[in-house]
């Protein structure tokens, strides 16, 4: 028996690693564009790789990550590069960029608007503040309630999230310390502004654990953004925490009873980033330019994404605007991928203990 | 008889080493197979977790400025000169990022220190820098003045470390005091000694389970054995994430189990079952009573059922003679499995994040940590390299005192 399961073990193995090379051959002839899959990556699957497969006549390998600067550092390092462009959350990108794992793009390919606006006025500054990337959109990490397990009392401010007394239940966050720390504070009455200078003290980080000790018990944790719509649903917890378009996209398609909370929401962008040594950087180059134009761009509030051209505004399906995090700008902050490439690693290492404890 | 020839003896001989020769060829992809998927990463892993030249290449003059260094003060400004040169031109091709990392790992932000200033002095030219590069960087930031940092710096610059196991045991190396317990954060050796209790636990449970199972189907005729077998191989062959989901669905608040207990009245409030260790024991049993079933179930077809007849015809009680007789004879296979069960479940990673929560955090999953989110690809292969020896350090006492030569897989 045990030897019969080593043969298919060992079968299984080399099939796999035929795959592998099968996909290896076939990826020297198209640009290779990653990105987070989902209701998102379909939306960039009709906006942008269609469209841009259609208008050129370019091939594109469309695949999915997880985020994370892994992969792309092992192929960098390896110098096996199968990835050409890449979709980052801006909070990865500086670490990369500085690594030097991704190619610089020279801003002036972008083209202007399509009213005419050139690029560097038409995008929003953040969208250009990095030499390896170019922003195309702005999501943001919300939580939200669902109409029918809430009861009678409300969520409506991020501290009703750990007022346990005023909404009992279990609320849901994801297992880092990203937007956890920050949301703590937040709901501890600091100042959105005062966030992170306290967070990089040792008495502020205490200050952040101390609040989130008051919900530890009520905490349910999940490793993937994907999870949270579910829990939401099933009644797994009262309020949950995700990327504002998985619960726009499950209140859109599937008529979902969700309420989302914009009150102290934590904003970010995503870019499309070249992984350095990339054969197609041209090509990329290409795709980049394209890929950030003010139409495919303006597909992105499908999924409750905001556009980083103003000029996409006007051409996007208006019924969203309300949806996207652009509109709630005022509530909430922005992520702070300086404090995270810093304190990213130490932080995460206390939060592990702090969960252990 | 008469002997052999010399030419015979030397006929035999090279038509005996052809046929080793053969068979070695036969042997050969597999063997390639293995040193390139199994032996080669985890020599690579074990040379990754000491040797890490990344600063010593980056800074080498400004290392070796800092050897006339006396660790108390901050280094003179001859020192100081050569790195504000040696981050300007670091700044200039762009790799001044990994610098700032490595120096953020021995002091949490350090990173966006080291960043701002290369940032600030890329922009003035070197001449002016081998002048006054000392005292631009000490204006720059005050943290360039903190001897600490200067320490960290001249550690990170070494090539071969073991810095990486010290922090992978929750230690550290002060400046003044030598090796100690690390002082901000402890977490290693909690990860390491759970992750030992959970995969003991899941031993005990799967074998408890496998053991009377295996015990059925040995002594069922043939057909009707492989018919059960079947049963035990389906979920086997099931995919991984599809049974751990399954079980997502079974323990949620929500979900089967609590419906039906709360149906039939028998709690009114459902229970919290699943993000527990609780789940992570069930799922994981679950997912690996294979391996103990089968190995159990190979070597118990394997006993001639006439010793446990002898032993009763022969006046044991039927106790006595399933512990004395069946059960020692049993035993390969028990450890077989139990062995196989408690190595998996050491290095097991999807299941406890997908439905151990907090409580069911192992080992694994920092060690993901470590190579996903935190880069630090050198302190995931010292956590890895110490399950590694932890998990040989295990096979070796169960050698010593139970013997490797008894397992037997079937």
């Amino acid at each position: 028996m045990a030897r019969t399961l080593t043969t298919r073990f060992s079968t299984f193995a080399l099939a796999a690693a035929l795959g592998t090379a099968s996909f290896a051959a076939s990826a020297e002839e198209t640009l290779t564009v990653v990105s987070w899959g989902g209701a998102y990556g379909a939306a960039q699957q009709k906006h942008v790789i269609d469209p841009f497969q259609k208008d050129t006549g370019n091939k594109v390998l469309f695949e999915d990550y997880t985020g994370g600067v892994a992969e792309i550092k092992a192929q960098v390092e390896s110098g096996n590069i199968q990835w050409d462009v890449v979709d980052f959350e801006v909070i990865d990108l500086e670490r990369a960029c500085s690594e030097g794992l991704l190619e610089t793009i020279p801003h002036d390919i972008l083209p202007a608007g399509i009213d005419g606006v050139p690029a560097d006025k038409d995008f929003i500054p953040e969208a250009l503040a990095s030499e390896c990337a170019v922003g195309n959109i702005v999501w943001s990490v919300v939580f939200a309630y669902n109409e029918k397990t809430i009861g009678d009392t409300k969520a409506a401010s991020i501290s009703d999230f750990f007022d346990t007394s005023k909404i009992p239940g279990k609320r849901a966050l994801r297992k880092r310390p990203q937007v956890n720390m920050e949301w703590a504070l937040l709901a501890d009455g600091v100042a959105p502004g005062d966030v992170y200078e306290m967070l990089s003290t040792p008495e502020g980080q205490a200050r952040a654990f101390a609040k989130l000790d008051t919900i530890k018990q009520d905490i349910v944790w999940f490793d993937s953004w994907s999870q949270a719509p579910q829990l939401l649903n099933d009644g797994g917890a009262v309020l949950v925490q995700s990327a504002n378009g998985r619960f726009y996209d499950a209140i859109r398609q599937e008529k979902k009873p969700f309420v989302i909370v914009w009150d102290g929401h934590v904003y970010d962008l995503d870019a499309w980033a070249i992984v350095k040594g990339s054969e197609k950087k041209d090509l990329a180059l290409k795709f980049i330019a394209y890929a950030t134009g003010s139409k495919p761009l303006a597909g992105m509030p499908d999924v409750a994404y905001g556009p980083t051209r103003k000029s996409s505004m006007p051409l996007a399906d208006q019924s969203a605007a309300p949806h996207l995090p652009t509109a709630h700008l005022d509530k909430g902050m922005q992520a702070g991928s300086d404090f995270w490439a810093d304190y990213g690693e130490s932080l995460g290492e206390k939060f592990n203990e702090w969960l252990l404890k | 008889m008469s002997t052999l020839t010399r030419t015979e003896a030397s006929q035999a001989s090279s038509a005996r080493n052809k046929k080793r020769l053969t068979a070695f060829l036969f042997v050969v992809p597999l063997l390639i197979f293995i040193l390139l998927s199994f032996v080669a990463p985890i020599a690579s892993m074990l040379w990754r977790s000491v040797h890490h030249p990344t600063v010593a290449t980056l800074i080498p003059l400004t290392l070796s400025e800092l050897q006339r260094w006396d660790g108390k003060t901050v280094p003179d400004q001859q020192t100081l000169n050569v790195f504000a040169q040696e981050l300007h031109s670091l700044a200039k091709v762009r790799e001044s990022g990994k610098l700032a990392e490595e120096i953020n790992r021995a002091s949490a932000g350090m990173s966006s220190v080291v960043k701002s200033t290369a940032r600030k002095i890329s922009r003035l030219d070197s001449q002016q820098l081998a002048q006054q590069g000392g005292e631009i960087l000490l204006k720059s930031h005050r943290k360039w003045s903190r001897p600490d940092i200067w320490f960290a710096i001249q550690r990170a610059g070494k090539p071969y470390t073991y810095d990486y196991y010290l922090t992978a045991l929750d230690l550290e190396l002060d400046q003044e005091h030598g090796i100690q317990v690390r002082e901000d954060t402890q977490i290693y050796l909690q990860l390491y000694s759970k992750t030992l209790s959970m995969a003991l636990v899941i031993t005990i449970f799967c074998a408890l389970l496998g053991y009377p199972l295996a015990y059925y189907l040995a002594r069922l005729p043939e057909n009707r054995a492989n018919l059960l077998l079947v049963l035990v191989l389906l979920p086997f062959w099931t995919s991984l994430l599809v049974r751990t989901t399954a079980w997502i669905a079974l323990l949620q608040t929500n979900g089967v189990i609590n419906s039906f207990l709360l149906g039939i009245g028998v709690i009114s409030q459902p229970f919290e079952m699943l993000y527990t260790s609780f789940a992570t024991v069930v799922a994981m049993t679950h997912i690996l009573l294979p391996f103990m079933i089968l190995p159990l179930y190979s070597v118990m077809r394997g006993i001639d059922p006439s010793y446990l007849r002898a032993a009763l015809s022969l006046g044991a009680r039927p106790i006595p003679a399933f512990a004395r007789i069946y059960f020692p004879m049993t035993l390969p296979g028990l450890s077989a499995g139990a062995l196989l069960v408690f190595i998996i479940s050491v290095g097991y990673y999807i299941t406890p994040a997908l439905v151990g929560g907090t409580d069911g955090q192992m080992i694994s999953n920092i060690i993901a940590f470590h190579m996903q989110r935190s880069n630090n690809w050198e302190l995931a292969a010292a956590l890895g390299s110490l399950l590694l020896a932890l998990i040989l350090l295990l096979y070796w006492l169960y050698d010593r005192f139970v013997g490797a030569s008894n397992i037997k897989l079937g």
